[in-house]
Parts: structure tokens; C-alpha cells; sequence
């Protein structure tokens, strides 16, 4: 390899696109070649810059309400929440607990027993909603640290359940803090970590029935979502992260929660 | 209520939470191609009308490199439109001070914060000024943080071309930096 096509490949690198022989190659390549060496450690130095510099703008709330006045009416029932470019706090677990009694019937039982194909395709819908929502309305977090033993208690008396908060900052994951989420009007928690730039949602609910182990996986508008249950609770994984990151999120979880599992 | 209404309301619910979470990088990309507000908030807003208009026919995989293709096209046809304004080889620096600040986060300290506003409006000076055909890979890139793949989706050209084209708009950053950073120390 000489320096101009390793000058090109050394983005493809550091952007992680490559295969890992052609990885091998330009690795080697730099290895021998001081340029290149300099020219890789100058291009990584901007990248996490920019990466820093946020340079993603936020859409003004005008613009906001501007396209969603131009977008057919919800039904009159629908979710109040979604119509405002911020929404408070209350409004959004007002409206959403609203919005979620709409499909309550289709879901009337949010964790049940023997759950069929196209129920759990429609959890796992309202599953992405609630996640999508915590992304748009600036509402990540209502406790927001990377403590786990701060995130726990803090569950205290909201939800029926004690979620397990495992910190997996070593094994890349980092543990963002905690929400008070609705989903089928039933109040979960949700866990919020991120890798990377990508938040993972991982909610957490009481199951009512027989438990089972294995790990299903959806895809629903684009998210990745995983869905298994353990010692009573129902976990549902969502993020725009790739299924095997997000698999790996799931192994990681399980692993921490429950050391006797095999993954 | 008639069903067909019913089927356009469940339309747009579904529109709104698959498309309206990509809001901001649809502007963000409308900023850097259009290079002021105004233009941009009104290329953001063609682009999500279009995508209403074709969501029926939206099979996925991906929301955001969909839309982002959508707002390449309103932004080019506005371009053509007023017989290519867009001057693709300025590489003059922007009027930065007029851009209003674009975001804000908690800071340790004041001086922190200022030093780091001084760097990111430095980054954003520097992308600005890029070429469009570099300035649209990068921004894809960086800020919408999609693969070589939706890039080349996007901007309707090969993957190989878009790993040079990256290449090239990173080196280009990368002299107008030490230049910036030079002139700043």
C-alpha cells in the first residue's frame, strides 16, 4: 500500500468501515510510515473535536410547530403531546398516558402471559414510541447521573418494580441516569445508557406470567429492539444502535443482573 | 368519523413519530446547504411535506438517510431554481458572528465555556466554508453520523467516491485549522 491510498482508507478507519483485512493493511502501512502515523493522529484529533463541538443545530420550535400544523389533524383523541415543540413534563406524561390508553386495547395487559407474535410486535411498537419520545422532547432523564446506586432508589415508590441499574460504563456502555416512563398506561422505568452517540432505552416492567428467557428481536421503524425476561421483570432494549451492538448491550445486562445465566 | 379520515390521522401519527425525531438533523444539513436560517427552515419544511406525500410508499430500512435524500433534492432544486447562486468553490470564511449561538451545555467554568465556544464556532466557520460537494460528505458524516453507504445514497453518488471526497474535505479542514488554530494562539 503507498500513501495516497492509505490516505483515503485511514478515514474509512477511523469512520469504522472497514473490513478487517483492509483494516490490517492500513494498519501496517502507518506502522512503518511516520507521514501517515502523523497524518492518522492529526485526523483522529479533529474528528473527536468535532465530534465535541455538537455542531448538530436544533430546529427552531417555530419551524417545529410549522410542520406539524401542515400534517393532517391526529384524531381529536390523540396525543396532545406530539403537537407541541416542548412539551412540560406534565404534558408529556399527561398526554402520553392519554395516548397510550388509546391503543390500551389492542395491549389492554401490557405484559402478558403467553404474549403472540403480533402482540409483542405491538408492545414493541409502543416500546419504540416511548423511546422515539424521550429523544423529542428533550426529556432524557429525570435523574441524571452515572451513579447506579443513586439511579436505583431513586425508583423508589414510582414503579411496582426494583429494576436492577448496572453500571457497564467499562464494558462501553454508560449508564446515563434514570425515567418514569408510560407505556400501554402502565408506569415503567426506564434505564438510559448510552455508547457512543446513541442512547439505548432499556425499560423495565413487572412481568405478570411465565417468564420467558429467550431474547426476541424487533425492528420497528428503524430501531433495534430486544425483548427478554428474567426473575420476574420484563426488560425491552430499544436504540438506533446496530442489532449486534445492541445484542451485546443485552448479553452485558442479562450477565450483570443474573451471573448464573448462561448468555 | 369516516375511516379513510381515520387512516389519514393514523398516517400522520405514524409519519410524526418515525420522522419528526430527525428534525434536527434535517435542519442541520439544511443549514450547511443553504447557509442561512430563513432558507434552511423553509427547505426543512418542503422536505418533510414531500416525505408526507411519499410515506405510503416509504419501505425503509432507514428514516434519516430517507429524509436527508428528500432535503438534498428540495435544496438542489431550490439552487437551480436561482441558477446556481451556491458558489461551490468559495472557500472565504462565513460571517460567523452573524449566526445566532446554536446550542448551548452546562460549563465548568466561564472561561471553559468561552475558550470551547471559540473552538466550535471555529469548526463551524471552517465546515461552512467548505465546498458544497465536501461541505454536504462532511456534514453527513460528522453530524448526521451516517455510514459511507447512506452517504452515498444521499448524495447519489458510489461509496468510492464518497471516501475521497471525505478524504479530501478532511484535509481541507485540517490546513484551515492549523491556519485558525495559528492565527487564534
Amino acid at each position: 500500500m503507498n500513501c495516497a491510498e492509505c490516505e483515503v482508507l485511514l478515514h474509512a478507519l477511523l469512520d469504522g468501515e472497514l473490513d478487517a483485512g483492509h483494516a490490517r493493511d492500513v494498519e501496517t502501512h502507518v506502522a512503518q510510515c511516520p507521514g501517515c502515523t502523523e497524518k492518522l493522529r492529526a485526523f483522529r484529533a479533529m474528528r473527536d473535536a468535532m465530534a465535541r463541538a455538537n455542531l448538530k443545530e436544533a430546529a427552531p420550535a417555530s419551524l417545529r410547530s410549522r410542520i406539524e400544523a401542515a400534517l393532517p389533524s391526529p384524531a381529536p383523541r390523540g396525543t396532545a403531546t406530539l403537537k407541541s415543540a416542548r412539551p412540560s413534563r406534565r404534558m408529556l406524561f399527561g398526554g402520553f398516558a392519554a395516548g397510550a390508553v388509546l391503543s390500551a386495547a389492542a395491549t389492554a395487559s401490557l405484559f402478558l402471559t403467553v404474549v403472540r407474535n403480533d402482540q409483542e410486535q405491538s408492545i414493541a411498537g409502543e416500546v419504540v414510541s416511548a423511546h422515539i419520545r424521550s429523544l423529542q422532547a428533550g426529556h432524557l432523564m429525570d435523574v441524571e447521573t452515572s451513579d447506579q446506586h443513586t439511579v436505583k432508589p431513586w425508583f423508589d415508590g414510582k414503579v411496582d418494580v426494583a429494576p436492577p441499574v448496572v453500571d457497564l460504563t467499562a464494558q462501553g456502555f454508560t449508564l446515563l441516569g434514570g425515567r418514569l416512563d408510560y407505556i400501554g398506561g402502565e408506569p415503567v422505568a426506564s434505564v438510559v445508557y448510552r455508547r457512543r452517540k446513541h442512547v439505548i432505552n432499556l425499560f423495565v416492567a413487572q412481568r405478570l406470567g411465565r417468564e420467558h428467557a429467550f431474547v426476541t428481536a424487533h425492528t420497528v421503524q428503524g430501531y433495534n429492539v430486544r425483548h427478554w425476561s428474567d426473575q420476574g421483570l420484563d426488560f425491552w432494549a430499544v436504540s438506533d444502535l446496530d442489532g449486534e451492538e445492541l445484542g451485546e448491550f443485552v448479553q452485558k445486562v442479562s450477565a450483570a443482573v443474573h451471573p448464573g445465566r448462561p448468555s | 368519523m369516516a375511516g379513510y379520515a381515520d387512516g389519514e390521522h393514523d398516517k400522520a401519527r405514524r409519519f410524526r413519530d418515525a420522522a419528526l425525531p430527525y428534525l434536527d438533523d434535517v435542519f442541520t444539513l439544511a443549514r450547511y446547504l443553504m447557509r442561512n436560517s430563513s432558507d434552511a427552515e423553509d427547505a426543512a419544511q418542503e422536505c418533510y411535506l414531500r416525505a408526507l406525500r411519499h410515506f405510503d410508499s416509504y419501505r425503509g430500512p432507514a428514516m434519516k438517510p430517507w429524509l436527508l435524500t428528500i432535503l438534498r433534492n428540495v435544496c438542489n432544486a431550490e439552487f437551480a431554481r436561482r441558477g446556481r447562486q451556491e458558489v461551490s468553490n468559495d472557500c472565504s470564511a462565513e460571517k460567523g458572528a452573524e449566526d445566532t449561538p446554536l446550542w448551548q451545555e452546562t460549563q465548568a467554568t466561564p472561561e471553559a465555556s468561552l475558550l470551547r465556544q471559540r473552538d466550535d464556532d471555529t469548526i463551524r466557520r471552517l465546515v461552512a466554508a467548505l465546498p458544497q460537494q465536501f461541505r454536504e460528505v462532511i456534514v453527513l458524516r460528522e453530524v448526521n453520523e451516517l455510514s459511507y453507504q447512506e452517504i452515498a445514497q444521499v448524495a447519489g453518488v458510489p461509496v468510492g467516491t464518497v471516501m475521497s471526497r471525505l478524504a479530501r474535505a478532511r484535509s481541507m479542514l485540517r490546513s484551515a485549522w492549523s491556519v485558525a488554530e495559528g492565527a487564534a494562539s
